[in-house]
């Protein structure tokens, strides 16, 4: 097999399984196929993608992020309290909310690159503070009745005559496109590529490591944020209890789609077709009605398993090389 | 190769370079000279300060004293990254790349151009088969490099090495993994870079690759400079004394140094362990030999002739590709040391480290280990029979520790050693594999394992002994087993053994 | 367990979280002090009533008694090097299966046979994927972790189902000789394991095999049986807190049963003075660790803070502890102090 479409297998397994998944339920649910519904399909869950594509950037420096989900409903709540409690202006509010999540992803950061403690429990203390913090800003659903919000939160860009696109949705792939080009069109990602390959060999190599850690740590923090604020546009309303789980949620997206929890290998289009995967799953156990919602998570494990299985088959195939 | 009065400076000089640990200096005032357009070998045996001057060099280490000049001018790098914006590129045996990344993408990293932040893919690749083409190489720049033969791997460390208008190129063990034409070709590629003007330094254990492609070569022994030699005028045997400091002479006398060898003790009739054609890729090529109970073999030859590879294949830890090894006359095949543990075998590893010692756990859990892990988690040993264990090799051994409670990594690397040692003994073998013995352990240490290992073979032990010292071979081996270049070489038994004649088997090429 | 303590320069691990539990007392005791003086500290006050011990310091372990045994499994696997992030889903699994069973009129033994036989099973999956497959411990947990609450879910069809079982209820909610049940329950499980870890060489080799994989190997340790026995205990730890919760609240949640357990319990394990690495273990460490953790519970209820911020002490507690694990930190302030720094190997 050429070499080149060997190193992509897990991608097109993915994207592969994607297709199939989606034909049988297309066959099997009415108006599945239907345009709505697929742009549903990004819509519903563009806050898990957008976690979903810093998790990936994370992953691929052989680091893990668990505090994603407390930051997004940090925010959220966050956000809702500052301009219904506050009176803060819709756009001061993101902004603020943007800032406080990248620093609080680069403080993390620090602790990883500098004080040289495992990313595991680094955020995993980050998620339990986050989601304290959120606690502490408010302890139920706050709602956000400002008109602009309103507004922002029903505008769809026109796709046909009957269905458009919501924010949400534009902004996850705006997140997605960005996410792309920059792990695979820039010297950054690349790095972080690297750096999860072999990082002792990345230093030797004169690779600019800690301040690209770093980096990444704040940008997936960034992304949590943004993931919350995407929320926020979705049920005008902040709400501390969510993102619950949605870690496990991005690290199953992420590994499905085929990058290495290792690092050093993956494709941000596998995190698409993962995510798509997900919510293909969701969707079509919410069309039927009749099998119990709880084969979701039941399939999504048998997913990470037969994926985690064949990275070893392919690992051990190279490694033999 | 001109040396005239006023030829230019050499490409590089380092003079008097002096490095110190606490409690160790790793070189003492050495001199290092390489011209442009020269292949330079470095040679030495273990300690010698090979792999410390290289990290001197390569910006790794700063130098304790002495000074470094490239072209003339005085450099001082501060990193590898800094020696490499000097023009000192170094390929390291483990090749620094990113296995996980394409080869075009491990050529151009760090370095790729970019429009408005975007990588230019196209331009990435052809400046990767650029880059190949340089060296008269060509391949799938897609390919990802973990994928590739280690040769492969290292042309393509190589080619990004010289991406950046090196001057001088270090080559840290190249040949170590690769097979004859694989050598050949990477000859290939140096003798092409040397014609162009680069210094290359190639640091190797193999004495035939160093005839075969250096033009000098250098010599370092226990941190000091020993000389600098074309290669042309250093026969062999003479480059082997100066590495190994030993006066040899011809076959007209013997120095009053060499020690007699141990007397010969009547072999039991039948081998305990044979192995025949036993061989691994890339490690070693058709052994043969038999060891038997009563009997201390000693495996002599070089750095990387492939002595620690026998042991590794016989004890299970890898995996033979050719041949078969029986035991007591029934073929066995070792899947794991386990297996090889049950059939009455130990093995004692040089590599201490991460092949020995349980750092936290102490001396006494050390000690009873691998007898414990014999007997399986319900048969425990009981705590006095433990305490009984531990203080009897203690005293055995003599081992300096201040109690068995202590954690081994309190111990120095000596008293580690012994604890090992210990660990191995208490499981009563009948094949012992001592590899490296006495390294890093004092003279008077030294030579109560030497009785020991007398007093095991008279207890009908049988022992493999790999010491990189000769002498030692010499006084305590019944029979030796000579290793050239991952090859069997030579047997010679009792009488036979004697140290210079040892040196020429283990330099090889003609006796002259 | 073993006997020795480890740490060289710091005596022995386990101090510090009982200095924390200590500092925490006192936190308590000022507050309330300071609120209500002249009145005996509610947070010390220990009473008899109602035919059993009564009062906050009860509750602590009554409530902590999950936690407790989570880490008694976890404590085993993080030893090994390992780590096992499946527990809080295994616990929902062990809950659904007992309430099933239950519902349909099972005798208790059988019920908690079959439930404690599935965790078992769980745990022993986790332990051939990490030591068959060679998966690492925290992908191949993971999968569990996700996969399990859908399955747990799946026994229970979604339903929270009531238990309304006298003798089942007694595992969380009864006592003995006037001590709660799950505690006494918890605590023989810790004296059992140590003695078993103790007269066998099962607790060797557990510490050999985090201390160094490859030398153990080596020295003919079979390092697979041990990692698929440590793996399983955890499942089988896992099934007994699932039990214990879903007795405690006489229901079977399979939606937030054991919901963040897996993360209280590795916190436990790390505080109590086990190294995330492996190595040397400490069952007592664990013990107080989770002791601790309930006690940092209890003190935010005691202090009034509401429950859901709880776990900001707890982040700014695990980043303590690392920092002073860490090696940077400690070089850092060995220079402020002027001790000379190791050399470079």
């Amino acid at each position: 097999m050429k070499p080149a479409l060997q190193r992509r297998l897990p991608l097109f397994v993915t994207a592969g399984i994607f297709l199939l998944l989606f034909a049988i339920a297309g066959v099997s649910y009415k108006h599945f196929c239907s345009t709505r519904n697929v742009v549903n399909l990004f819509t519903d869950n563009a806050s898990l993608g957008i976690i979903a594509v810093g998790m990936t950037l994370v992953i691929f420096t052989g680091g893990i992020d668990l505090s994603v989900g407390a930051v997004a409903g940090f925010t959220t709540i966050f956000t809702a309290s500052l301009i219904t409690n506050h009176g803060v202006a819709p756009p001061v509010a993101a902004l603020a909310a943007l800032a406080l999540g990248a620093g609080y992803g680069a403080l993390m950061g620090v602790f990883i690159q500098v004080f040289r403690q495992p990313p595991f429990l680094v955020t995993l203390a980050g998620m339990f503070f986050a989601r304290g913090c959120a606690y502490c800003v408010g302890t139920q659903s706050t709602d956000i009745p400002d008109p602009l919000y309103q507004v922002l939160s029903e505008y769809e860009l026109p796709l046909t005559a009957k269905v458009g696109i919501p924010l949400p949705g534009l902004i996850f792939m705006a997140v997605f496109i960005f996410g792309y080009l920059l792990a695979h069109h820039t010297r950054y990602g690349r790095n972080l590529l690297a750096i999860g390959g072999n990082e002792q060999s990345a230093l030797l190599m004169g690779l600019p490591v800690g301040a690209a850690k770093i980096g990444v740590y704040t940008l997936c923090s960034a992304l949590a944020a943004l993931a919350g604020l995407v929320n926020t546009l979705y049920t005008t309303s902040g709400n501390p209890n969510f993102g619950i789980g949605l870690e496990l949620d991005a690290i199953a997206v992420v590994v499905i789609g085929g990058t290495l929890l290792t690092g050093g290998r993956g494709h941000l289009f596998g995190t698409l077709f993962g995510l798509l995967i997900l919510g293909t799953i969701r969707n079509a156990l919410y069309f039927d009605g009749t099998l119990s919602p709880f084969w979701g998570s039941i399939v999504v494990g048998l997913l990470l398993l037969g994926f985690i299985l064949l990275q070893r088959l392919l690992l051990r195939r190279t490694r033999a090389a | 190769m001109n040396a005239t009065a006023d030829s230019p400076p050499p490409l590089l000089a380092l003079r008097g370079i002096v490095k110190k640990f606490t409690g160790v200096t790793a070189l003492t005032g050495v001199d290092f000279t390489v011209r442009a357009g020269e292949i330079h070998a470095l040679l030495g045996e273990n300690g010698a300060g090979k792999s410390t001057l290289i990290k001197v060099l390569t910006g790794v280490y700063p130098p304790d004293g002495g000074e470094m000049r490239l072209a003339g001018a005085a450099i001082r790098p501060r990193s590898p990254k800094d020696a490499e914006t000097l023009g000192i590129s170094t390929v390291y045996q483990e090749v620094n790349l990113i296995p996980t990344l394409s080869v075009a993408e491990n050529i151009g990293l760090g370095r790729q151009r970019s429009f408005l932040g975007l990588l230019n893919w196209r331009a990435l690749r052809r400046h990767a088969r650029e880059a190949l083409a340089r060296l008269d190489l060509e391949c799938d720049v897609d390919a990802e490099l973990g994928a590739l033969p280690l040769a492969w791997q290292q042309m393509v460390a190589i080619a990004r090495a010289l991406d950046l208008r090196a001057k001088l190129l270090v080559l840290d063990e190249p040949t170590a993994s690769l097979d004859e034409k694989e050598v050949a070709e990477l000859f290939r590629i140096m003798r092409r870079l040397r014609a162009e003007g680069l210094g290359i330094v190639f640091v190797t254990h193999f004495l035939d690759q160093v005839y075969a492609v250096s033009d000098r070569i250098t010599i370092l022994r226990n941190g000091e400079l020993v000389g600098e030699y074309p290669a042309a005028e250093l026969p062999r045997l003479a480059l082997v004394s100066k590495m190994l400091g030993r006066e040899v002479r011809d076959e007209e006398g013997r120095t009053t140094r060499d020690e007699p060898a141990a007397k010969a003790v009547e072999p039991s009739a039948a081998p305990l362990l044979e192995v025949r054609n036993l061989g691994r890729r890339g490690a070693l090529h058709s052994l043969n030999f038999a060891l038997r109970a009563g009997e201390v073999t000693g495996l002599a030859g070089l750095l990387g002739s492939g002595r620690t590879e026998t042991a590794r294949l016989l004890f299970g830890i890898d995996r033979a590709d050719s041949g078969d090894i029986s035991v007591r006359g029934a073929p066995v095949r070792f899947a794991s040391p386990r297996q090889a543990i049950r059939h009455g075998l130990a093995f004692c590893s040089e590599d201490r480290k991460t092949e020995g010692i349980l750092p936290n756990l102490s001396v006494r859990e050390n000690i009873i280990f691998a007898l414990q892990a014999k007997r399986g988690a319900w048969r425990i040993l009981a705590r006095a029979e433990q305490d009984r264990l531990a203080a009897h090799y203690i005293q055995a051994l003599r081992i300096k520790t201040p109690g068995p409670e202590v954690p081994v990594k309190n111990l120095s690397g000596g008293n580690q050693q012994k604890v090992l040692l210990a660990r191995w003994l208490a499981t009563q073998p009948a094949l012992i594999i001592l590899d490296e013995p006495t390294r890093g352990i004092d003279v008077g240490a030294k030579a109560e394992i030497e009785q020991l290992i007398a007093k095991l073979r008279g207890e009908g032990l049988a022992v493999l002994f790999i010491s990189s010292e000769i002498e030692e071979v010499v006084r305590t081996s019944t029979r030796v087993i000579v290793l050239r270049e991952r090859r069997w070489a030579a047997e010679l038994a009792g009488a036979e053994i004697e140290l210079p004649r040892l040196l020429r088997l283990m330099a090889g090429g003609s006796a002259a | 367990m073993t006997t020795r303590r480890t740490a060289p320069r710091f005596r022995s691990p386990v101090w510090w979280p009982l200095a924390g539990i200590l500092l925490l007392v006192l936190i308590n005791i000022a507050y309330e002090l300071a609120h209500k003086p002249g009145v005996f500290p509610e947070f010390l006050r220990v009473t008899w009533q109602d035919g059993h011990f009564f009062g906050m310091p009860v509750d602590i372990f009554n409530e902590g008694s999950r936690c407790l045994v989570l880490a008694l499994g976890m404590t085993l696997v993080i030893a090994t090097g390992g780590i096992d992030l499946s527990v809080g889903s295994v616990m929902a699994i062990a809950g659904s299966v007992a309430a099933v069973l239950l519902r349909q009129g099972d005798s208790l033994a059988l019920v908690l046979g079959a439930a404690l036989a599935v965790s078992l099973l769980c745990g022993l999956a986790n332990g051939v994927l990490v030591a068959g497959a060679r998966v690492q411990p925290i992908v191949a947990t993971l999968i569990l972790m996700v996969a399990g609450r859908g399955i747990a879910q799946l026994i229970t069809n979604g339903d929270v189902i009531i238990i309304d079982r006298g003798s089942f209820a007694f595992l969380g909610n009864g006592f003995v000789l006037g001590v709660p049940f799950a505690p006494l329950l918890v605590a023989l499980l810790y004296l059992g394991a140590g003695a078993l870890l103790r007269r066998s060489a099962l607790g060797l080799f557990i510490e050999a095999l985090g201390d160094n994989e490859t030398a153990s190997r080596f020295a003919g340790l079979a390092s697979a049986r041990v990692k698929l026995c440590v793996y399983a205990a955890c499942g089988f730890g896992a099934g007994v807190a699932g039990l214990l919760a879903a007795s405690n609240i006489r229901a079977a949640d399979s939606y937030r049963a054991g919901e963040n357990m897996e993360l209280d319990a590795i916190f436990a394990v790390v505080v109590g003075g086990t190294a995330l690495s492996g190595g040397r273990f400490t069952l007592l460490g664990s013990f107080v660790g989770a002791v601790l953790l309930q006690t940092l519970t209890t003190t935010m209820y005691n202090l009034g803070v509401p429950p859901a911020v709880a776990p900001v002490p707890k982040a700014v507690l695990i980043i303590t502890v690392c920092l002073f694990q860490s090696e940077t930190t400690r070089r850092w302030l060995a220079a402020r102090w002027r001790r000379p720094a190791p050399a470079p190997a």
